[in-house]
């Protein structure tokens, strides 16, 4: 390719090899347009619990991501040395934040971040996931009092859940402490703590049989203590559930257990104070919010087109005009349709000596003439 | 995980092995992965316990933006995008890395100043350093041949910070452009239009466009006579008139190009002219400049552009002026600059060369910059299909500087949440009554926040809204619960009123935007 992009450099012409990187692509208007709405909810929940919002560079020192992430670090992309500072692109938002906290040493915040992030995934074994991609993060920093950020974290995702509109949901919610306290009385050594929690993580997608397997072979547990991990990982319910736990005899004695299980009731309790109400809504996608295209049906009127536009636009109308001297009006009727506009505004010799314009709803093809006075405030009338 | 003694141990050695190489001069390659070595290993000094020594700071030429910023960023977007969305323009977004050989070729000597990836074994990658060049290739390879398009994303260009003090390496660029064969001037008028309306509605004080034509400019050298293979150095001289007098910009013209002293003052004749559309009548009434085809285009159409910027209303603070070159290299045809009246000291960090879609030529003041391209998405269809272009892109750094700037000397506070009300309570144990009603007013789209805390104090709830700037506060006590009804209160006058549950949503909305 190369090569051949060589062969093509006669005369300043380059042949451009036309592709997006791997795991990368653009989003077209249309994608725009649903990306602009989703965000727009999205924004507007975090703005109705008072977050602010912050921005970091695209890459940051090598050094500020390496460290965090472990045996991810291979997914890092590194930018060449090219003399100055080692730098890496960010692999998610969160140690981004971490250092901006710390740089400015800032002790409280509540912010959301919404931005892409680079990973060099091996597309062999992850089939179609991209490599940069957009996170959408949402974070209460400071020392408060116990659960009641943690509950406005909830109370966000279900308003977001509901306002997206993507059909019933569930949030499910557990604790740390209250998985190492029930590994503990379960009698998993210490040491086998984070493996055995990774393998119960597989429950989502494997069968408790599976998961017992992998348990029992691949990480040595005993059948026993196994049996007692899935006793307790069966368990779901509410607050009821946490009470319920709080009675276990076992359970109740292991410390952290008993403070995430404290914790949980709390939890449990502020979320009921915090109900929702279901929203819907749903519309047609269009690229462009133009509420009326400026249009004739005869000849030498681009003079009064234009004229007529320019006055929308400075009245705030949302307009557009074609950029033709002498369009059919059939083409501009066509435009109206592929785009979506609702209303255009018809121009012609009778009606500039009446003073009026033919305001003519596409969708239906209903007309009426409407003063050139009254019409700005016809179309916002007829348009959101 | 090796221990601490046995790691500072390995970070002694290693750093005899960097100073060793240093010493023997080795090449560069290898001091670097000794380098990298010595810094991982220092990194993991500070790794006990999964503990992360972090260095403090962002990337040479990278800042982070605070929340006060992202306010002024949002309001400024809000503006631009409310312009670009009025004129029907839709939007798309790129890739902020492309293939390596997408963006060279296409930058010349300014290949140095692009950020690459590291070769990691698979596609040889860059960051982009414009967004003309993703959307010339976003056309070819789409087969797009019509569009009205913004984007506004960040650019990355590793300019060397000795030269120029204060620029960053990541900024923001907002570009619209117009892509298609349409009839003559038209879209061109549109460009001015909306840069015009932009400017107004950012309320940065008066303005000037300038507009000129590369065809115009290239008539003009012809017929003073400059030849043909000067063109491009002359207009970059003649470029730096915005920032030189004639007199040092004629010396450099004569003493460094080797322009005859004859063909430079012919050439200060032209330049020195600036006018509306009466100045490209005149012109075509020049016996010389008419005769050149290229000249006689180029004025003809901006005798056209000005009857349309009649009819867009935009005459008033459009000049046709004829020292406009800008950095030439792909315009085809119009050319434009805004700048703004007030000139802002030097001590506004953002450098106005980071605005506009090249480099050259854009003088202190200068808020937007574009033209016409007709050959740049030939460029990249393998068929050398042809799509006319025209745009401008915003100067958002420089805007972003100057409302940073409005916003330190102004006696009115940013304020970096939107927040109508704080939830609060006087006495003790009202945590639950308080995220009751805090829900109650989520749910009815009130923007509201309560504090973190049990039973906090009055005072530090009322101090939380004056640092942040809410307005209000609904406060709740054992008589309000009892009477159903709210204590709302102005935070900033202190008046207080007794609010019925029932009307607190309707009463918030009132009082609040």
């Amino acid at each position: 390719m190369q090569l051949k992009a060589q062969l093509g450099g006669d005369e300043g012409k380059h042949v451009f090899v036309l592709k997006t990187a791997k795991g990368t692509r653009d989003y077209n208007p249309k994608q725009m347009a649903i990306r602009e709405k989703v965000f727009s909810i999205i924004i507007s929940c975090f703005k109705r619990h008072g977050a602010e919002t912050i921005d970091t560079p695209v890459f940051e020192l090598k050094e500020t991501l390496t460290g965090k992430y472990g045996e991810d670090s291979k997914l890092i992309y590194d930018l060449k040395d090219q003399g100055g500072e080692l730098l890496s692109l960010r692999y998610d938002l969160t140690v981004p934040f971490a250092r901006y906290l710390a740089l400015n040493k800032i002790t409280n915040i509540k912010r959301y971040h919404i931005a892409k992030v680079y990973r060099r995934d091996n597309p062999a074994m992850t089939r179609g996931r991209y490599r940069e991609f957009y996170q959408c993060d949402f974070d209460i920093a400071g020392q408060y009092d116990a659960m009641i950020p943690d509950a406005e974290c909830l109370k966000i995702v279900y308003e977001i859940l509901n306002e997206l509109d993507l059909g019933d949901f569930r949030i499910k919610v557990n604790d740390r402490r209250i998985l190492d306290g029930m590994f503990a009385v379960c009698g998993v050594p210490d040491e086998k703590f984070r493996t055995i929690c990774s393998t119960v993580d597989k429950l989502d997608k494997m069968a408790w049989e599976d998961v017992k397997k992998e348990m029992v072979n691949e990480k040595g547990l005993s059948e026993d203590v196994a049996d007692r991990i899935g006793e307790y990982v069966s368990m779901q319910g509410g607050q009821d559930l946490a009470e319920r736990l709080l009675q276990d005899p076992k359970l109740s004695q292991n410390k952290q257990a008993f403070a995430g299980l404290t914790d949980m009731k709390l939890l449990f309790s502020y979320l009921e104070l915090f109900q929702v109400t279901d929203k819907t809504s749903s519309e047609k996608v269009r690229t462009t919010e133009t509420q009326v295209l400026v249009a004739s049906a005869q000849k030498n009127l681009l003079e009064e087109r234009l004229k007529l536009t320019s006055q929308l636009w400075n009245a705030g109308i949302k307009a557009e005009v074609l950029y033709k001297k002498n369009p059919k009006l059939l083409s501009q009727l066509q435009h109206c349709e592929e785009t979506g506009i609702p209303l255009v505004a018809i121009l012609g010799e009778q009606e500039l000596k009446d003073g009026v314009v033919k305001l003519r709803n596409v969708a239906s093809r209903e007309e009426v003439d409407v003063p050139r006075a009254d019409l700005v405030d016809e179309i916002k009338k007829r348009t959101l | 995980m090796a221990d601490k003694a046995q790691l500072q141990e390995a970070i002694k050695t290693q750093g005899e092995v960097v100073r060793k190489l240093k010493s023997e001069k080795a090449s560069k390659e290898q001091i670097d992965e000794e380098v990298a070595k010595l810094l991982q290993l220092k990194a993991q000094l500070g790794g006990d316990e999964g503990k992360h020594v972090f260095v403090l700071k962002t990337a040479k030429g990278t800042r982070d933006y605070n929340p006060k910023q992202m306010a002024i960023r949002e309001k400024v977007f809000s503006i631009i995008i409310s312009c670009f969305k009025r004129h029907g323009a839709e939007t798309i977004d790129t890739p902020v890395f492309e293939l390596k050989e997408t963006l060279t070729g296409k930058y010349g000597e300014d290949s140095k100043l692009i950020y690459d990836l590291k070769d990691q074994g698979g596609e040889l990658l860059s960051l982009r350093y414009d967004l003309t060049v993703p959307f010339a290739r976003y056309l070819a390879l789409n087969k797009i041949t019509n569009i009205k398009r913004y984007h506004i994303a960040k650019v990355y260009r590793r300019d060397n910070p000795a030269m120029t003090r204060g620029r960053y390496r990541e900024f923001y660029q907002c570009d619209f452009d117009i892509a298609g064969q349409y009839d003559a001037m038209i879209p061109d008028a549109e460009c001015l239009k909306i840069v015009y309306e932009i400017l107004n509605e950012l309320d940065l004080g008066d303005f000037r466009i300038k507009v000129n034509d590369r065809r115009i400019l290239d008539g003009m050298f012809a017929v003073c006579g400059v030849p043909d293979e000067k063109f491009r150095t002359i207009c970059s001289t003649v470029d730096k008139l915005d920032k030189m007098a004639w007199e040092d910009v004629k010396k450099e013209m004569v003493n460094e190009k080797g322009l005859s002293e004859d063909v430079a003052d012919r050439i200060g004749e032209y330049v020195s002219m600036q006018g509306g559309q009466d100045l490209a009548e005149r012109l075509l009434q020049d016996p010389k400049l008419s005769q050149n085809k290229q000249a006689f285009a180029g004025l003809t159409d901006m005798k056209l552009l000005f009857s349309y910027l009649e009819l867009f209303q935009v005459t008033d603070k459009v000049v046709f002026d004829l020292s406009l070159a800008r950095g030439l290299d792909y315009y085809t045809g119009v050319i434009y600059e805004a700048i703004l009246s007030q000139t802002i000291p030097a001590s506004v960090s953002t450098p106005a060369e980071q605005n506009g879609a090249d480099e050259a030529g854009v003088s202190v003041g200068s808020v937007a910059g574009g033209g016409r391209y007709d050959g740049l998405v030939g460029m990249f269809d393998p068929k050398g299909r042809k799509v006319p272009c025209v745009g401008v892109s915003i100067g958002i750094e420089r805007i972003f500087s100057i409302m940073e700037q409005k916003a330190e000397t102004s006696s009115e506070k940013v304020r970096t949440t939107e927040t109508q009300v704080l939830v609060a309570s006087a006495q003790k144990n009202l945590l639950e009554e308080r995220l009751k009603l805090t829900s109650q007013l989520w749910n009815a789209g009130i923007k509201a926040e309560v504090l973190y805390k049990k039973n906090p104090k009055l005072l530090s709830q009322l101090q939380h809204c004056e640092e942040t700037g809410i307005p209000l506060v609904a406060i709740l006590g054992e008589q309000e619960l009892k009477d159903g009804v709210v204590k709302l209160r102005n935070v900033a006058s202190r008046e207080e009123v007794d609010v019925p549950r029932a009307d607190l949503v309707d009463e918030i909305k009132k009082r609040t935007l």
